[in-house]
């Protein structure tokens, strides 16, 4: 028998996590850094309109376009003369688990059943949970979740208390743990004794099943409106949201599209610490995912990540807790939607980025997700004033992720926080860099490798070494 | 509370140590154990909270922690409107209310 004490698990991985995929992952690790993207994503043998398909055939996809009329008409009464332009939100709530995840799981786990696996395991915080059990139940197959739920207290926010709920409903075994990054020791675990297909979120199936949502946007906004979006707004966290979506806008043909990405700015508080986990008022789309990914991708359960946002962001806009549950509340009063936080993370932003845009432009928010009991802001603001969170209104600029969440006093109070792209861009240079072994040095095909990378150019990418290896 | 076969519950186990956590944790994590909680079928004839018992899940996999809850409610609700976020609602549609002519 294997021992199944953490070392050996972890050592395990790499052939464990292989064995669970059902993808041949060997020719893009011959070289530490480089590999070929288009290639891996070339992995998944179905072409666009087949995914449509199969996506239509699990009651995935084609959701709604709805422009925000009075969320609109109040844009252009804060914004300067000749600005503010128009919002459209994707209602991605109605897809079958509740959220765009079910685009990625859809695809995913008609792979795992074409394969011939008898179930899947998904390590998750939550949406995407929901989703594989939900593609899992539709298809027949087991699902188990593994989650990280509670802190040592066994207390955990409502909204990952739901998150797990729905995982439950959709029939899942749903393992539950207290808070640290070894929940990946316990996945593994599960993989080996069950021998049931790694419903990663970030193989190149979870990868291609965003690509729909980018291809319906140009098509309904050309309906509505006559022309592709001049930019599309997406809450970034992992980044297959962003990489997917974005790949779609592309095989629409909308190239000129400018591609955005919105995270909650939780600076400070410590994704793996068990006395933060708590005091985070969203489980997703903020700044404790968002920018390690967006700086390093291959951070996964798979040997290379089909979800590389830095590629294709244009923006990285920031906004604070304080602003999403006010935008969730203007939602629901002025336009009849109550949804979820998720989408409201890019919404939030893109109030502010539409008044700096002229009055002929349109954003698309890519997302909405469900709202359900724990995910409302009363679930949450309710838990979060009970263990002592100061909630006041005020210029959420004065917010302190864990200590206070501070709702705008006035809707001009929705501001354009810049992550510095170009940073983060010289931080995967410089981990890539760190990659390559001793005495070999990154020649041309690398640099134009790191410069897709990074959405820049090669001289950037020299540059970037350049002042590296001067320093 | 006596738990009887059949019975939906929920236990916990401890997964790791705190001695036997990742090194590269902060200390307030890697100073208690990583835990799990699953529910399942009791499998053992009749427990009380605390016993040490084996359950079925829902996909029939066994396991064995100690018993925590007899059919546990999810706990999590709607919790109470926030006024700070009423006061916002009723703001916006003064200000949409006002503008009503102003824009286009
Ligand atoms: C509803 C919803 N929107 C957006 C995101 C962010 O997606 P990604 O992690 O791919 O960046 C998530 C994922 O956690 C999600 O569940």
């Amino acid at each position: 028998m294997k021992s199944v004490d953490y070392e050996s698990v972890m050592a395990r991985r790499n052939e464990t996590m292989l064995s669970a995929l059902g993808l041949d992952y060997a020719p893009f690790l011959q070289h530490p850094v480089t590999f070929d993207y288009e290639a891996l994503m070339a992995q998944v043998a179905y072409s666009l309109d087949a995914v449509r398909e199969i996506q239509a055939c699990a009651g995935v996809g084609d959701t709604a376009l709805i422009e925000l009329r009075q969320i609109n008409r109040l844009v252009r009464k804060l914004a300067p003369k000749g600005r503010g332009a128009r919002i459209f939100v994707k209602d991605e709530a109605a897809n079958p688990s509740g959220s765009y995840k079910a685009r990625r799981a859809a695809l995913s786990l008609h792979h795992a059943k074409a394969s011939g696996f008898k179930g899947a395991v998904a390590a998750t915080s939550g949406n995407y949970g929901a989703a594989v059990a939900s593609q899992a139940a539709m298809r027949g197959l087991d699902c188990i979740v593994v989650q990280e739920v509670f802190d040592s207290l066994g207390i955990g926010q409502p909204e990952i208390v739901e998150k797990g709920r729905a995982c439950e409903v959709y029939g899942a075994e749903v393992l539950q743990l207290s808070v640290g990054p070894e929940l990946f020791y316990q996945f593994l675990r599960v993989l080996e004794e069950t021998g049931y297909f790694n419903a990663s979120l970030y193989t190149p199936y979870a990868i291609a099943g965003v690509e729909p949502l980018g291809v319906e946007i140009v098509e309904q906004m050309k309906a509505a409106t006559g022309a592709a979006p001049d930019a599309v707004i997406c809450t970034h966290a992992g980044g297959g949201n962003l990489t997917g979506t974005a790949r779609g806008l592309i095989k629409a043909g909308a190239s000129a599209c400018k591609v955005i990405a919105a995270s909650v700015d939780l600076a400070g508080l410590h994704m793996a610490s068990d006395t933060d986990f708590n005091r985070k008022h969203f489980t997703t789309g903020h700044t404790g995912f968002g920018i390690p990914f967006a700086g390093w991708p291959d951070r996964t359960d798979v040997p290379r990540n089909a979800a590389r946002a830095l590629r294709y962001m244009d923006r990285y806009l920031l906004v604070k807790q304080g602003e999403v549950f006010y935008v969730t509340e203007a939602l629901a009063r002025l336009e009849g939607l109550e949804r979820g936080p998720a989408g409201n993370i890019a919404l939030a932003a893109a109030i502010a980025l539409a008044q700096e845009m002229n009055a002929d432009q349109t954003i698309v928010v890519q997302e909405t997700e469900y709202a359900g009991a724990g995910k409302q802001p009363s679930a949450q603001l309710s838990f979060a004033r009970d263990r002592g969170i100061d909630i006041r209104r005020g210029d959420p600029e004065d917010e302190v992720p864990g200590t206070s969440v501070v709702i705008p006093d006035h809707p001009s109070r929705l501001k354009l926080r810049d992550v510095d792209l170009p940073r983060v861009r010289k931080s995967l240079i410089r981990k890539a860099k760190g990659m390559m072994p001793e005495g070999s040095a990154l020649n041309q095909e690398d640099i134009d490798f790191l410069a897709a990378e990074t959405r820049s150019v090669p001289q950037f990418v020299r540059d970037c070494l350049k002042a590296m290896s001067d320093r | 509370m006596k738990c009887k076969t059949g019975d939906w519950v929920r236990i916990r186990s401890v997964i790791l140590a705190p001695h036997e956590r990742a090194a590269s944790i902060p200390d307030e994590t890697r100073a208690v154990p990583l835990e799990m909680r699953v529910k399942g079928w009791l499998v053992t004839q009749e427990a009380a909270i605390g016993d040490k018992v084996e359950i079925r899940s829902t996909l029939g996999r066994g396991y064995h922690g100690t018993l925590e809850a007899h059919n546990p409610p999810y706990g999590h609700d709607f919790a109470a409107a926030i006024p700070e976020l009423l006061r916002a609602g009723e703001e916006l549609r003064e200000m949409l209310a006002e503008a009503d002519g102003e824009i286009a």
